[in-house]
């Protein structure tokens, strides 16, 4: 269980995580999303205890990280940037992280087994592929057994194999009732992993929903008319709730009417339709409509993306 | 639920609420010590660099030994009266000060420079132990190591020096062959307290040598009455006069040197320790 409350944290003027509120509830997973530099790494390592936040606060099963007396034992993280020194072999990572809590031998080659690092784990760290890096940061996260397991984009440079194998992971890990908290700045792997979603952009949140939630507001009628009187058929459409957008010069994408709707409305008017159904929205669009904002933003100011990222 | 304490456990079952008995209890102090001597050991560049202060304190005595021996009959009279034959045999602190210095820096910035300190401070978020443990195993290594090569070195010097040399029971040999270990031991304290601080390997080695190398020898650019006012306070020249037999004058009394040197120590720990709790990792 995780739970932030007005969670704050500034560099300078600059605004990383803008009083960010939420809960991480056991026993599913939750995804964490937002475009590049929306505040997802700055929120875990405060989470973790590494950034100190500005205002607000962040507990972890009840209690700040700082304040656990078993850290390990209540959350383990697997942050953006590797976490390991180049030099040495992963087995003594695993074994010095491992020390710190006496937790014995047999399980750092428990979790080495885990993440199949078996081959390598004699071997300098610094040789490693980005997917043994991210394989070897996800063995140190589960070092400890953890009630809550914080996965900073997991899947960055895993092959398809890779990928797969972390989605079921973290869907088992949740299933034996744990809290499985894990960032990505991709929709379509969140939808297939997550059944929770909590969505951040410029620092702020966005939504707090279901993934079933999620993509029963993303399928609301959208209606695609494709007319060579646009611009005309575009002066007609109006109402509470109906908005038109349009991505080419003779198409209308509408939303709050329904086909019958726009037929009729083009109909009355004698203005002629090439094309007329519904579309349904993905879920990725639907996520780059509630962070596009955010996303605009983001490539006027390059500076907070740095501080963030 | 939420202050359940989680154990270790290798089934595919588990809840948020369970009772197990816990096989680990948490972080411990002895934990700790064990994880930092794990990370030193596990380093080959620990040995590497270790080894090179074990062959410069002794190396380098039985070189200067050896050469002192066989050029004494051309050495100047008034060299000979300066001459001290334990402070020769040890001129190898010079040389371990750098081994021993720059191992100290990177015990911490090489985890800053590859980003090991976010695993470290995440396994221990309160991070002061890992500054203690870190201090504690470094200094204790040191300590040892160096006990050792200065008694070699002083033997292997007297043996060598032959007629001219000494023994331990000279006045004041024993409390500088203890000495050099012990200033040796504080050049790593320092050095890990300047990493802390810096987090960078090459400016904490810049700090470290700028403290200890470079600033006595700007301070003799300075006024003399100022220089009697400064340089016997500067680390090195304070700690050295532990181990020297036959000090310049305004040099402070040995265990007084050594005390300004420790206190210059302790200083950047206060301020490493500071910083640590601090700042975001």
């Amino acid at each position: 269980m995780i739970e932030a409350r007005s969670l704050t944290k500034r560099y300078g003027d600059k605004v990383a995580v803008d009083s960010l509120t939420f809960t991480v509830r056991p026993g599913i997973v939750t995804g964490f999303l937002g475009p590049n530099g929306a505040g997802k790494s700055t929120t875990m390592r405060m989470i973790l205890g590494l950034d100190r936040p500005t205002s607000g606060s962040v507990t972890v099963n009840g209690k700040p990280y700082v304040d656990q007396a078993a850290p390990l034992h209540e959350a383990g993280g697997l942050l953006e940037a590797r976490a390991v020194h180049t030099s040495r072999s992963a087995y003594n990572h695993l074994r010095a992280l491992a020390a710190t809590h006496r937790i014995p031998a047999r399980r750092v080659d428990e979790v080495i087994d885990l993440v199949g690092l078996r081959e390598v784990a004699r071997k300098r760290a610094g040789g490693f592929s980005l997917g043994m890096g991210q394989r070897l940061g996800i063995a140190s996260a589960l070092l400890g057994d953890p009630a809550t397991v914080i996965l900073d984009e997991p899947v960055n440079g895993l092959d398809p194999e890779g990928i797969r194998w972390v989605r079921d992971l973290l869907k088992g890990l949740a299933a034996e009732g744990r809290t499985i908290f894990v960032s990505s700045h991709l929709m379509s792997e969140m939808a297939l992993t997550a059944e929770h979603v909590i969505v951040v952009g410029r620092g702020r949140l966005i939504a707090d929903m279901s993934v079933a939630d999620l993509i029963r507001s993303a399928s609301t009628n959208l209606v695609l008319v494709r007319t060579p009187d646009a611009a005309q058929l575009r002066s007609l459409l109006g109402g509470p709730d109906v908005t038109v957008s349009s991505s080419e010069q003779d198409v209308l994408e509408v939303s709050g009417l329904t086909p019958a709707q726009v037929g009729g409305i083009a109909r009355d008017a004698g203005l002629v339709l090439h094309e007329l159904r519904t579309q349904q929205a993905s879920l990725e669009e639907a996520f780059m409509d509630m962070t596009r904002d955010s996303v605009e933003f983001q490539t006027v100011s390059t500076q907070r993306d740095e501080v963030a990222a | 639920m939420s202050t359940a304490t989680m154990t270790p456990q290798t089934g595919p079952t588990r809840s948020v609420s369970g009772n197990r008995t816990p096989s680990s209890s948490g972080v411990s102090t002895v934990g700790v010590i064990a994880s930092e001597w794990i990370k030193l050991r596990s380093l080959r560049s620990s040995w590497l660099t270790l080894a090179a202060a074990v062959i410069g304190m002794v190396g380098i005595g039985w070189l200067v030994s050896f050469e002192t021996n066989s050029h004494w009959s051309h050495m100047q009279p008034d060299e000979r009266i300066g001459f001290d034959p334990v402070s020769r045999s040890l001129t190898g602190v010079y040389l371990a000060q750098l081994a021993i210095g720059v191992l100290g820096v990177l015990v911490i910035t090489g985890e800053y420079a590859t980003g090991m300190i976010r695993a470290t401070l995440s396994a221990v978020p309160r991070r002061f132990p890992v500054l203690w443990a870190k201090l504690g195993v470094f200094a204790s290594v040191t300590l040892l190591l160096m006990l050792v090569s200065s008694f070699a070195a002083f033997l292997v010097g007297q043996q060598l020096l032959g007629s001219h040399g000494t023994t331990l029971s000279a006045p004041h040999a024993l409390r500088a062959v203890i000495g050099v270990a012990l200033y040796l031991t504080v050049v790593g304290v320092l050095a890990i307290g300047l990493g802390f601080i810096i987090r960078s390997t090459a400016g904490g080695i810049a700090a470290l040598f700028g403290l200890l190398l470079v600033l006595p020898a700007i301070g003799h650019v300075l006024p003399t009455s100022w220089q009697q006012h400064i340089l016997p306070y500067l680390p090195s020249n304070a700690g050295g006069a532990l181990y020297t037999l036959k000090p310049d004058p305004g040099t402070l009394a040995p265990w007084t040197g050594f005390g300004v040197m420790c206190l210059w120590a302790l200083a950047a720990v206060v301020a490493a320790a500071v910083l640590l709790r601090r700042r975001d990792a």
